[in-house]
Order: structure tokens, then sequence, then C-alpha cells
């Protein structure tokens, strides 16, 4: 791990490492979680200490309930997710809090104020107040260390799982902690009881532990009036700040002579101990970023603060921010900003999505779409993605249209999701679409990877989060099984057939899946492989831009002079031609095919050995698009049979792409 | 004990995160506290991408204020002007001269700016340009821009470049140590550092 040789006892970790590392040394057991940023580091480290078994789920939901069955056996276990996957596992959270646990539990919910890689930026401390849980906030890398293990001592000794919420500016700012803790043991012991009251929630058991929670939730918040790190730091009184998380920090370095209740337990909270430090200073204020949470609270306990008329809800805080809130001061640093083109990110070269979505543009159909890298494409030029909600949202959001609109919607629009996706949740969307004889046509784009978290295994990926080979989920049969007739495979890169397949399913009354399958050109096997290049022969160029449509950082524009267009054979009015960066190129022939004047070909002397020129892609997208009965039995008898072949040596691979993985992000 | 900003900022993919942490590392061994932020996610892929560190004898807010961050270490020429509002007037600012164009230059829709490093200096900053890619280039491992970068980052701040070498020699991948180390000090030797 980190710092090893730093030299004094000393590591610098995010806050994703730390609460790994944190998870060790509290001898978590069993951990399981859903990529999501800013949370996903935590497990892709957690899996490389000894002893803790760790997965990635399909969705937030199932992650939750694996954690739960793990404490009700008597270990410690834990479960992690960003701000809106709690909303998916919400429903195990709010039952677990009645039947308590065995082994500690604890659930990690990293919030992402100012939405810099989410879709809303929902304050999940609403959560600790809703399901009655008890909620840890640490403000940095080490305290989340802390406060994790602390959490699992709590969880044990008040019988109840426990929240930890991050923040981006948390999760993702290392800082340095102290090196080597001791692990500790569970009070728990490993087995299974038999306690139907307490863990069968049937309502007449429910009904009784309802009052049990209550009791519960009593003693905590009496325990919250001396637990350590709700703690006061005395200063000046005129002012005092009450404060929590990463908004603790700003607050020091805004006002660093202010007294202070920092509270590391923000929910529930101890009156005694808030009523007591707004006694003795005479201008109280809350400080917290989104909603105004513990502000409601204190005020509903009758105390006179200020707090949101002030501090803004909307985005992440900063010291800055706070100061001008409180002073009314503007800050006066910074330089005048210059007007630049904005740099927006954007789908790899030689991304597979870039074909799908060049062909239902030209297809011009309204696109239901969903949460992946290929939100992008809702992004100029390729402008190809009308809706998108949450996970899995693409699929049943289509069905609603196909109702509301009927034979009109026919054609006219299409879902497209994309595999671990898929998986997450946008499975019941397509038993919805075949049980109530919808129409619609769902594209699913496999990539065999969670791509835009940082390339996490996934149900079809054909290995474990551990680095062992599984058994990959055949997707094609799954959709059959579920009752879809019309389930066709292709291969993204190839421009014609993608859309021609599209545009044949869109058009047909009942429901279909196109699988679109072409491997994420960030897996390490793809990385690894020798590619063409391909590049623009200038001279026959006539700047018709369709290769610059799809969007492909490699494909560039080069303005020429006049000379220098005329001495190319240029017409009058073309003033330059399109270029492709041999850098950046992947090779994935998808601007070769939109030349319709021969002028992209592979660049001499810079493609690999291979004679015969394909697409680069999963061997199995080579499958023709109709497909005879038999072979399709053939691939899936392949294909679900046993674990995916070459993956013998998948363990090593895996391990050695997790730990390069972490060297490259640091 | 001094402190300091620093704003890593460039393009996703150029290696601003290992560039960061290495700085970091070396200014723990050198006894400093700090904290270092960064984004990661959707903002990786090709976008404009910062890592903030702030270092001192303690450091709270992860956060780099208004005009606060003494030195900029731009990857790419113009992301350098896209967080003016982070630096002030004496701030130095080390750039990479390499151009990384965004979509809408790309594809002819905008122009690339024109005359950044003078618009730089005409701001009052202390600009450092720095050819990282060509240097990398010349010792035979693109991948190592990046450090050329953090070596000429290292002339101003307090700490010995034997911390830097030490932390490289940890932390770059194995085989890479010496040509690593070799743009570190490529990059030093452009800022006046020995």
């Amino acid at each position: 791990m980190s710092g090893k040789n730093s030299g004094v006892n000393q590591i610098l970790l995010s806050g994703n490492e730390a609460i790994a590392l944190g998870a060790f040394e509290a001898g978590v057991k069993v951990a399981s979680a859903y990529p999501g940023t800013p949370s996903t580091e935590i497990l892709e480290n957690l899996v490389k200490y000894e002893g803790v078994y760790c997965e990635w789920a399909p969705n937030e939901k199932v992650a939750l309930e694996v954690a739960l069955g793990a404490s009700l056996s008597g270990v410690r276990a834990l479960a992690t997710m960003k701000h809106v996957g709690l909303n998916v596992a919400a429903d195990p959270l709010f039952t677990s809090a009645y039947t308590g646990v065995r082994g500690g539990l604890v659930i990690v919910t990293a919030d992402d104020p100012d939405m810099h890689s989410s879709q809303n930026e929902q304050d999940n401390r609403n959560y600790a107040f809703a399901a009655k849980v008890p909620m840890l906030e640490p403000s940095d890398p080490a305290e989340a260390r802390d406060f994790l293990k602390l959490g699992y001592e709590i969880s044990e000794k008040f019988d109840t799982p426990v929240l930890l919420r991050t923040t981006t500016r948390v999760a993702h700012v290392k800082g340095i902690s102290a090196g080597g803790g001791e692990v500790a043991v569970s009070s728990a012991t490993p087995g299974l009881i038999k306690d139907p009251a307490k863990l069968v929630m049937l309502p007449g058991h429910a009904r009784q532990r309802r009052a049990v929670l209550e009791n519960r939730m009593a003693d905590i918040r009496e325990f919250a009036g001396s637990f350590e790190h709700n703690r006061v730091e005395w200063n000046w009184k005129k002012v005092g700040f009450i404060t929590s998380g990463v908004s603790y920090l700003y607050v020091k370095e805004a006002f660093p002579d202010a007294s202070v209740l920092k509270l590391g337990m923000v929910w529930p909270l101890n009156e005694r101990l808030i009523r007591d430090f707004a006694d003795r200073v005479e201008d109280l204020y809350i400080v917290e970023e989104l909603d105004p949470f513990l502000e409601l609270h204190i005020k509903a306990m009758g105390i006179k603060c200020k707090g949101k008329e002030l501090v803004p809800s909307i985005g992440e805080l900063n010291a800055d921010r706070i100061r001008s809130a409180i002073t009314g001061e503007v800050p006066s640093g910074g330089i005048a900003p210059v007007e630049l083109p904005m740099r927006p990110p954007n789908m790899c070269p030689g991304c597979p999505h870039r074909g799908t979505f060049h062909s239902i543009r030209k297809l011009k159909l309204f696109v239901s779409g969903d949460i992946g890298c290929y939100t992008l494409a809702a992004l100029p030029p390729l402008k190809a993605m009308d809706m998108c909600v949450c996970m899995g949202a693409s699929v049943s959001m289509a069905h609603g249209i196909d109702k509301a609109l009927g034979r009109d919607a026919l054609e006219k629009a299409v879902a497209v999701i994309g595999d671990s996706t898929f998986f997450h949740s946008g499975i019941t969307g397509l038993m919805d679409i075949v049980y109530n004889k919808g129409v619609s046509t769902v594209v699913i784009l496999d990539n065999r990877i969670t791509a835009m978290t940082g390339q996490q295994e996934n149900p079809a990926s054909g290995h474990t989060l551990m680095g062992e080979p599984a058994r990959e989920i055949d997707i094609e049969a799954l959709c059959r099984a579920i009752g879809v007739k019309r389930v066709f495979t292709v291969n993204p890169h190839e421009l014609k057939r993608t859309e021609a397949l599209i545009k044949r399913e869109s058009e047909r009354p009942e429901p279909s899946v196109v699988i679109a399958r072409a491997a994420c050109v960030l897996i390490p096997e793809h990385r690894k492989k020798k590619k063409d290049k391909y590049s623009v022969n200038t001279a026959k160029c006539v700047a018709c831009r369709q290769c610059l449509s799809i969007g492909c950082p490699a494909v560039e524009w080069v303005d020429v002079t006049p000379e220098e267009a005329a001495e190319l054979g240029y017409r009058e009015k073309q003033t330059g031609h399109s270029s492709i960066n041999q850098v950046m190129c992947d090779g994935c022939r998808q601007c070769f095919q939109l030349c319709k004047f021969g002028a992209i070909n592979l660049t001499a002397g810079a493609s690999s050995n291979k004679t015969k020129k394909k697409a680069p892609a999963d061997k199995r997208t080579k499958a023709p698009v109709k497909k005879t009965a038999r072979s399709v039995a053939k691939k899936r008898a392949k294909g679900t049979g046993k674990p995916a072949s070459t993956k013998k040596t998948s363990k090593t691979t895996v391990r050695g792409k997790s730990v390069k993985k972490a060297v490259r992000k640091k | 004990m001094s402190g300091g900003s620093i704003l890593f900022a460039g393009v996703g993919g150029q290696g601003i995160l290992l560039a960061s942490e290495i700085t970091s590392y070396a200014l723990m061994a050198a006894g400093f506290d700090l904290k270092k932020s960064e984004v990661h996610g959707m903002a990786q892929r090709g976008g404009s991408v910062t890592a903030q560190l702030r270092y001192g004898s303690k450091v709270y807010s992860p956060l780099i204020g208004a005009g606060e961050a003494d030195i900029l270490v731009a990857f790419e020429l113009m992301e350098s002007l896209r967080y003016m509002q982070m630096i002030g007037p004496g701030s130095r600012v080390i750039v990479n001269t390499q151009r990384i164009l965004p979509p809408s230059v790309a594809t002819g829709q905008q122009k690339y700016p024109e005359g950044v490093l003078e618009t730089l200096n005409a701001r009052g900053l202390s600009v450092f340009p720095v050819n990282a890619f060509d240097i990398a280039r010349e010792i035979g491992e693109l991948r190592t821009a990046n450090m050329v970068l953090v070596g000429a980052l290292s002339s101003f701040v307090d700490v010995a470049p034997e911390y830097f070498i030490d932390v490289i020699d940890q932390r770059v991948k194995k085989g890479f140590e010496k040509v690593n180390a070799e743009a570190f000090t490529r990059g030093r030797s452009l800022t006046g550092g020995i």
C-alpha cells in the first residue's frame, strides 16, 4: 500500500483509499458495491487486502442486501455506493434499520455536490433521518478511516446499520494519515441464528421492531452527546459555527478565530450538546453543503441560528464562498478570465459507441438514453440522445413513449443502454415491454465492461473483482429467456450493418433487442493489441466533413492557404482538409467507412502484421446479423456452459491490471 | 515553514494525477502537511482536468481559493488560460507548449487561441514555457512529459530535489525510474534548479 517507503510513519491516502484501509482494519469480511463516482475506488483498493471478500454487485440494492446477509451471519460487512445508488438501495436500508445487525454493517454513501460526475445533487443525510439510522460524516481521509472503524463499533453496540457519508472533496482528496493500524475483531460470532421476531419483518414482528427502533435512536441520540467526534473547538465566542464534513475545513480556513462545534455524527443530533454551544456564542451560523439538514433540525429545537439565508445551497462550498456569505465581502483574488473554447469530455478514439450513435443519428430516432460513457453522445457533434434520467430508465421510458403514442412512436424512438446498466436495472424494464405487449427496440451497448467509472468488471465481463474467472452472462440468451423473440448482435464499428439492423428493428411492431458488441478501447486486452492506423490522402479529401461528423478526437480539421489549396488541386471553395492524428488513431475504421471519396486509407508502415483487415472487436461480434437457430443454439451452448476461454491466466492478468490501474491513477 | 498552493491543469490522459502525486509525496517526505484534490469520473474522458495541491505546516481546505495558487502547472498550452481566477498577479505559470485540440477546434468550428504566452505575460505572470513533449521524445519515452513539468515545478518548492528523485524511484512503473528521473532533472534545469 501507499507510503511504505515514506520514511516516517505516515501515508498519503485518498478518502476512498482510507476507507478501504479502515475497512480492512475494522476486520470487514464481506464487501459489496456497484461502481459509482465518487465511491468506486473503495472496493478497488479494499480488494488488495488479504482476507476480505469483495464483489461488484449488479446494483446497489443487491450490494446492500449481500452486506446485510453477511452481517446477519455474524461478520462485519460493508456496502458502498454513490449518492443516487442509495435510492436504489433504499428499500433494504429502511427495513435493515428494523432488523438490526449481528456483525457490524456500514453503508458508505458518496455524495457529489456540484455534480462533477452525477445527474443530480441530492443530499443523502436526509436518508439517515428518514430511515432512522445513525450517520457519520468525516472531513478528510484520516477521519474517514477512523470514522469507518468507529462505525462498526457503533453498529454492533446499538444493533443498527450505520451510514457513513462522504462527498467528492473527501472521497477524492488525498491527505496524510498515520500508518499501520491493528486489525479489529467483531463482537459477533460467525454462524446462523434463527430469530424470526427480529429477522422476519412480517407486520406483527415489524410492529415490535418499530418500537425497538425508536428506543435505539433515543439511545444513540444520548450517545451523540458524549461522542468524541462531536467536538467543540472554543475560540472567540462572538461567532460560533456548527458544521460537519468538508464544510468544517472551509470554516476553519475562512474563520480561524471562531468557535466551532464540529459534528462527526450528523444524525441523530444531541440537543443538549447543541444548545450548550448555542448558548455560549453570540451569533450562531450553520454551515453545510446542499440542504439545510442540520439547520432544520436545530431550528426545530427552538435554537436561533442563521444558515441557508446566507450560505448557498447549490453546489460545493469553499472557504471563499463561506467567507463572503457570512461577511458579505467579495473575494478579491484572481485575474480577469480569458474566453476559451470549451474542452468537454468526449468518447475515446476508437470507442464503439460512436458507431452506434452515428447510425441512430442517421435514422433521426428519438433516443431514450441511460447512464454511462455513452451519455456523452448527447453532446455535439453526435447529439444523439434525447433523455437520460437514471440507471435503467432508458428501457422503461421507451415503453412509456410507446404506450403514450402507440403506432405513432414506431420507427421514431429507441432505448439505448450499456451492458452494465442493463444488468443494473434495465432488465426489469425489458420484462415490462415483453409482458405488457410493448414494441420498443432496445439497443444494448455491450462493451464488456463498466467503462465510465474506470473499467470495472460486470456480469458479462468473464471475471470478478477478485480476479477470478466467472461465467459470462449471455445477454442474448437472457433477453430470449425474458421472451424477446428478436435478438440480434452486431459489431457497431460496422456502420452500415448497424444502421440497417436498428432501422429494421425499430420499424417492426414487436419488442426487439440489438446488442452492439465491441470491447471498450480502455480494456487492457484491447490496449495491448497492435492496431492499424488510418490517414487522410489530402489530395483526395474534398472537405465533405463526414469523417468529422462523428466527433472522434483523432480526426482533425486542417486549414490550408490558397496556395496550398491550389497545389492540392482543390476546388475554389475548399479551404482545408481532414487529418488523422496518428498517435490517437485506434484503427476502428469508422471514418474509413464514412469517406465516400477514398481519401482515408491505411497508413503505410503503421499497420500490424495482420494481413486481413477486420474491425477490432470481440470475436463473437463477427456473427452475421441474420442468425440461424442452429448458430444461436451453438453459441448459447458455448457462451453459458463454462467459464470464458482464455481466462486461465486472468487471475494474474486482472490482478496486474488493478495494480497497474492504481499506479496510473496516482 | 513556508507553504503554498499549486494548481495542475491539463487534459485527461496527460499524467496530471501522477505528477501531482509525485509532488505530494515529495512534500510529505520533506515534512509538510498537505491536501490534494482531484476529480475523477466523467471529467477524465479527454476533458479539462485539474488537481489542486495545498501544502504548509497545517492545511485545512483541500481547495485553492480565488487568486491563491502561487504556481500553475499547465500541461497543455491553452489550458494555462482556463483558471485565471485561481491565480494572482505574480503567480508563476509553468506551461507545456504542447497543443491538444479541443473538439470544437479539431472540427474547425472554433480557432485555437493565438498568443497564449503573450496573454500570460501581459497579465504580469512569471511565465516558464517548457517544451515537455520534445524533451520527453529526446529522452525516448513520451510518457515522461509530465515528469519534465514536475522537474520545472520543483525549482519553486522548498523541497530538496533528492526527495523528488526518491519518490520517482518508488512510485513510477518499474523499469521507468531512470527515464522519469532524467525527465525530472531536465525539467528542473529549465527553471534554474540544479
